[in-house]
C-alpha cells in the first residue's frame, strides 16, 4: 500500500456490470420471513419477565407481547404492538443496530449465543399490515382545535407529529425536500429499504389523518420560525443535520470527489434498481469515514460495481460509528476497511485529469497517551472517487439568534425535547445527546408529542 | 453387552419394541419393512369378521397437536380396523410369520359380542401360525358405534365374557387391549384377568376432538364439513398411559398380569418409564408414523446403552423397579421437605421463575436484588413445589434441595424430622389414626 500503483487517468463510468445484476445486488438485504420461519423463531421467545428486550428498546416496545402475537397468527395485534410504540417501527426493524439493542439483550443470546431475531420478527409483523393497511390499527382523539408545526419530516419529526395527531392535535409537518421521510427516505443504503419501503411506511402514517406535509418549505431565518411560533400552539424542531462536514485537505475540491450522503440520495431516488446501472461509479473507491453513511456508500459503491473500495477511518476499531454488524457486512462486500489513517490530501492526475482526483494520501496516526499523534508514516490510495462520510452537522446561526442553547454544534434540550424557548421542542439528531439512532429520534419525537400536548392543556 | 430379548405372556421376540395395531401393521409390505429396520414384534392391524369389507371416509383420517416447528406432540385419528378382504390379510399374515419365525407376530381381533363370531374368527387366525392374539377393546370411533371396540371394553362383563371364549376356542396367547375411555382402569383390567386373558394391553386412544377451523367455524379436521371425535394418542397421552399403568400394577387383582405398554413411546426413555412401572414389554405406533421404522433402531441402541451403564443384563432386571415407588397421596412423607435452588451460573435471567412464582404460586422468588435484575429463592416462602423448575427453560437450571433431617426450614420455623410421617396420622386430619398405615 504504501508503494501505490502509478496514477492513471481516472475511471468512472456507469454500467460496469451486466444489466441483470443490479436488481439482484439492490434486492433486500435480509428478506422477509415466511410464516413458517417466523412461527419458529417466534417460538425461542422465553416472554421473558419485565423483558430485556424491552428495557433495551430506546421506543420500549413491548417485544414478548408482539412475539407472542405472530406465534398466535395475530398479525395485526401483533403490528398495533410495535406501532403504538414505535410508528417508525418498519424501518427501524430494518436499520435498526439490534444486536446493541433488543438482540444484545435478549436471553438467547445468554444461553446460546444466539438471540431472537427480534428485528426480523418485527419486520415480518409490520410489513404485513403495511401490506394491507388498516386504518383503523391506531386510534386518534377527537380533535382539539389546536395547531403544531413540526419541522423536519424524518423520523423524529414524524414520530412527534404522529403522537400529536392522535391527540387530536393538527399538525403541520414542514420539510425542505420535495419528499418527506428524511434520512429514511434520502440517506439509508437501497438494500436495506427495497421495495420503497420508506414511502409506503409515511404513506401509512399520514393516512392516518391529522397531518398536513408541506414540502419544499425550508427554514433559513429567524423570522419564519417566528411566525410557526406566532400561529401554533408549539413548534417542534426536527431538523436533523443538513450540512455535511468538510474533510479542509487540498483538492477537496476536484472532480470525484463527492459526500456520501448525496451518493446515498441519489442511489435512493433512481426509479428502480435496474436505473442504477445508468449511474457512473469509480474503478478504485475511498470512503472517508467510519461510521453508517461511509459503509453504506462503500457497500453500494461495490454492488455498482467499483473493483476496489476502500473505506478508511482515521481512528481504530473500538470508536467507529458503524455497528460490528455493519462492519461485517462491509467486509463480506469485499470493503478493505483501514484504521488509524487521516487524509491529508486528495491528489489531482494530470493532463486532461488535472481537474479529477486520482489517488488520496494519508497520514498515519497512532494513539499514544490517549491522544491521536502522527507516526511520521504516510499511505496513498489510488482513487477514481472519494466519498466523504465523516459526518454531518446543523446550520446554528439561525437557531442561536432565535434564542436555542447549543453545544457541541445541536440543540441543547431535555429528554422531552423542552429547549427552554417556550412552545419550542427539539428532538432528533438536531438535539444535543444520543447515538443518533433512528429508534432514538423516533423516541424523541414521541416524548414531545407528549410533553407538548400536556402543554398545550396545562400551560 | 445387554441382552434385550424378551418373553411377553410366553411370546418371545428379539427386543420389546412392537409395533401395536394400526395403519402401520396393515399389511405385508409394511410389515415386512418393519422387521427389516429392526422390530421385535407386530400386532397385526385389527380383522374383523369375513364379509363385505370396512369402508373408511374419503377425508382426512389424521389430525394432530403440533408445536410452531411443526413437532408433534398429540395424534388423532377416526381410521377405523382393516379395510382389505380377511382371507387377504389371513394369507399375508401366514406369509409373513414364516418370513420372520424369530420375530412376535400377533393378531388384533375386533367381531361382533357373540361367541359363533369369535369362535369363527380364532379358527382362521390360529391356521396362520401366528403367536397369539390381541382383542381390541379400545378403539373409541366408528366401530364402537356398532357394539364392538370400545364399547366392548367399557362393560368389564362382555371383557370377561369375550376373553373367556378366546381362551375356550384358542390355544393362543390372548391380550386384552383396554380403552382408557371408562372412569377405573382397574375394573376392565381385573375382568380381563377373570375372562382368562393372558395379558392386557394398554392404551387404546382417548376420545378426542383436535380444533375447530377459525374460519369456517368447524370442526376440524372435517370432511365434507363435518367431523367426528377419533381417537388421541402421541406424546400427549403417555402420563395418562402410565398412570393406568401403573393402577393395574398397584391393584391386588391384577398384580402380576402382563402388561404390554401403550401410548406415546418415541424413544427408548419412554419404552424404561413403562417397564420401570411394570410393563412387560411396550407398542409403538405415532412415533413410526412420524418418523418411519428406523425409529427402533435409536430406541433399541439407547435402552441398550443405559442397561449396560446400569449393569442390568436383561429387562426383567429393572422392570418394575419403579413400581413400588408409586403410592397414594395420603402416605406420602410430609416431614419430607424440598426447597427450589437456583444456579446463578446457568441462569439466564429470564424471569420466568419470578412471574411464574410471584403470579401463581407462593411468591418465593425475587426479582430485583441490591438494585439489579436477580432471581433468588426465599427459602422463608418457598413450598418446594417445582414449578419454577418447570417454568425455567435452562435444564438443571433450577433444582429442588431435599433439606436433610436437622436443618431449619425457614419458612416453617421447624427442623426437618428424620422421622417419616404421613397424613394418615396427622393432627389436622379427623380421621387420623394412631399409628401411620
Amino acid at each position: 500500500m504504501s508503494t501505490p500503483e502509478p496514477l492513471s487517468a481516472p475511471d468512472v463510468r456507469p454500467a460496469r456490470l451486466a444489466a441483470e445484476l443490479y436488481p439482484q445486488h439492490f434486492a433486500d438485504a435480509a428478506p422477509r420471513y415466511s410464516r413458517g420461519q417466523a412461527l419458529v423463531e417466534a417460538e425461542r421467545c422465553l416472554y421473558c419477565f419485565d423483558a430485556p428486550c424491552t428495557t433495551a428498546c430506546p421506543t420500549g416496545i413491548d417485544v414478548p407481547s408482539f412475539i407472542r402475537r405472530i406465534a398466535d397468527d395475530n398479525l395485526r395485534g401483533a403490528a398495533k404492538t410495535i406501532l403504538e410504540a414505535n410508528p417508525l417501527g418498519g424501518t427501524c426493524a430494518r436499520v435498526c443496530p439490534t444486536e446493541v439493542l433488543c438482540e444484545q439483550a435478549c436471553v438467547r443470546t445468554t444461553q446460546q449465543g444466539k438471540p431472537v431475531e427480534i428485528g426480523r420478527l418485527q419486520r415480518y409483523a409490520v410489513d404485513a399490515v403495511m401490506d394491507r393497511p388498516i386504518a383503523t390499527l391506531l386510534s386518534r382523539a377527537a380533535p382539539t382545535g389546536q395547531r403544531v408545526a413540526v419541522v423536519g419530516a424524518g423520523p423524529a419529526g414524524l414520530a412527534c407529529a404522529l403522537g400529536l395527531a392522535r391527540l387530536g392535535h393538527a399538525v403541520v409537518l414542514h420539510d425542505a425536500q420535495t419528499k418527506g421521510g428524511g434520512l429514511n427516505e434520502y440517506g439509508l443504503a437501497a438494500y436495506k429499504v427495497a421495495d420503497d419501503f420508506a414511502r409506503r411506511e409515511i404513506d401509512w402514517l399520514l393516512g392516518l389523518g391529522g397531518i398536513t406535509l408541506k414540502t419544499g418549505w425550508r427554514l433559513e431565518d429567524a423570522a419564519q420560525l417566528q411566525a410557526l411560533r406566532r400561529d401554533h400552539a408549539a413548534v417542534y424542531l426536527a431538523v436533523g443535520l443538513a450540512t455535511t462536514q468538510g474533510l479542509g485537505v487540498p483538492g477537496e475540491h476536484l472532480a470525484g470527489v463527492r459526500d456520501a450522503v448525496d451518493f446515498i440520495a441519489e442511489l435512493r431516488q433512481a426509479a428502480d434498481p435496474a436505473a442504477l446501472q445508468h449511474l457512473p461509479i469509480g474503478r478504485r473507491v475511498v470512503v472517508i469515514g467510519g461510521g453508517m453513511t461511509a459503509v453504506d456508500a462503500a457497500v453500494q459503491s461495490k454492488l455498482l460495481g467499483a473493483e476496489s473500495v476502500h473505506m478508511v477511518y482515521r481512528r481504530g476499531p473500538a470508536t467507529m460509528g458503524a455497528s460490528r454488524a455493519e462492519q461485517d457486512w462491509a467486509q463480506t462486500h469485499g470493503i478493505t476497511i483501514h484504521h488509524w489513517l487521516v487524509p491529508e490530501a486528495i491528489l489531482p492526475g494530470s493532463g486532461d485529469a488535472a481537474d479529477h482526483a486520482v489517488a488520496v494520501r494519508f497520514a498515519r496516526q497512532a494513539l499514544v497517551g490517549g491522544r491521536l499523534q502522527p507516526t511520521g508514516l504516510h499511505e496513498t490510495l489510488a482513487a477514481d472517487m472519494v466519498f466523504k462520510a465523516i459526518g454531518q452537522k446543523l446550520d446554528t446561526a439561525l437557531l442561536t439568534d432565535f434564542g436555542l442553547t447549543l453545544q457541541d454544534g445541536r440543540i441543547v434540550a431535555d429528554d422531552d425535547g423542552r429547549t427552554g424557548v417556550p412552545g419550542l421542542y427539539a428532538g432528533g439528531d438536531c438535539r444535543l445527546g444520543g447515538r443518533d439512532l433512528t429508534v432514538e429520534a423516533v423516541e424523541d419525537g414521541k416524548r414531545a408529542a407528549l410533553a407538548i400536548h400536556a402543554a398545550i392543556h396545562n400551560p | 453387552m445387554a441382552d434385550l430379548s424378551n418373553t411377553f405372556a410366553g411370546i418371545r421376540s428379539p427386543n420389546p419394541f412392537w409395533l401395536a395395531s394400526a395403519p402401520p401393521t396393515d399389511k405385508a409390505y409394511n410389515v415386512h419393512r418393519a422387521f427389516e429396520a429392526g422390530w421385535g414384534g407386530v400386532v397385526w392391524k385389527t380383522l374383523g369378521e369375513d364379509g363385505p369389507p370396512i369402508v373408511n371416509v374419503n377425508g382426512p383420517r389424521y389430525g394432530a397437536l403440533l408445536t410452531p416447528d411443526r413437532k408433534l406432540l398429540g395424534f388423532n385419528n377416526i381410521e377405523l380396523i382393516t379395510d382389505r378382504p380377511l382371507q387377504l390379510n389371513l394369507q399375508e399374515i401366514a406369509e409373513v410369520k414364516r418370513a420372520w419365525p424369530e420375530r412376535a407376530l400377533v393378531v388384533s381381533l375386533m367381531v361382533p359380542c357373540t361367541e359363533a363370531a369369535w369362535k369363527a374368527i380364532l379358527t382362521m387366525v390360529e391356521d396362520t401360525g401366528c403367536d397369539g392374539v390381541e382383542l381390541n377393546f379400545g378403539c373409541p370411533h366408528g366401530m364402537s358405534e356398532r357394539g364392538m371396540g370400545a364399547a366392548v371394553g367399557q362393560v368389564p362383563e362382555y371383557i370377561q365374557m369375550v376373553t373367556a371364549w378366546c381362551k375356550h376356542y384358542s390355544r393362543l396367547p390372548v391380550i386384552v387391549k383396554l380403552t382408557p375411555n371408562i372412569t377405573d382402569i382397574r375394573m376392565p383390567a381385573a375382568a380381563a384377568k377373570r375372562g382368562g386373558a393372558d395379558a392386557v394391553s394398554l392404551i387404546n386412544t382417548i376420545n378426542s376432538i383436535m380444533g375447530v377451523d377459525p374460519l369456517t367455524l368447524t370442526m376440524s379436521p372435517a370432511t365434507g364439513g363435518m367431523g367426528s371425535h377419533g381417537g388421541y394418542c402421541g406424546p400427549a397421552v403417555k402420563p395418562i398411559a402410565l398412570n393406568m399403568v401403573a393402577e393395574i400394577g398397584r391393584a391386588a387383582e391384577t398384580a402380576g398380569l402382563p402388561i404390554s405398554g401403550i401410548g406415546g413411546i418415541g424413544s427408548w426413555r419412554d419404552a424404561l418409564d413403562y417397564i420401570a412401572l411394570g410393563a412387560g414389554n411396550v407398542q409403538v405406533c405415532t412415533a413410526a408414523m412420524v418418523y418411519g421404522f428406523k425409529i427402533v433402531q435409536e430406541m433399541s441402541d439407547g435402552l441398550t446403552n443405559y442397561m449396560d451403564q446400569m449393569g442390568f443384563k436383561t429387562i426383567a432386571d429393572f422392570r418394575g423397579r419403579a413400581l413400588p415407588t408409586v403410592t397414594d397421596w395420603q402416605y406420602l412423607n410430609l416431614n419430607a421437605v424440598s426447597k427450589a435452588q437456583i444456579d446463578q451460573a446457568s441462569c439466564i435471567q429470564c424471569g420466568r421463575c419470578h412471574i411464574a412464582c410471584e403470579d401463581t404460586s407462593h411468591q418465593a422468588i425475587t426479582a430485583v436484588k441490591d438494585g439489579q435484575r436477580h432471581f433468588e429463592v426465599m427459602d422463608d416462602e418457598c413450598v418446594g413445589c417445582n414449578l419454577c423448575v418447570t417454568a425455567c427453560p435452562v435444564p438443571e437450571c433450577i433444582t429442588l434441595r431435599t433439606l436433610a433431617p436437622g436443618e431449619l426450614d425457614p419458612r416453617t420455623g421447624q427442623v426437618v424430622s428424620a422421622a417419616a410421617a404421613n397424613w394418615t396420622t396427622h393432627p389436622n386430619n379427623p380421621m387420623r389414626k394412631t399409628e401411620p398405615a
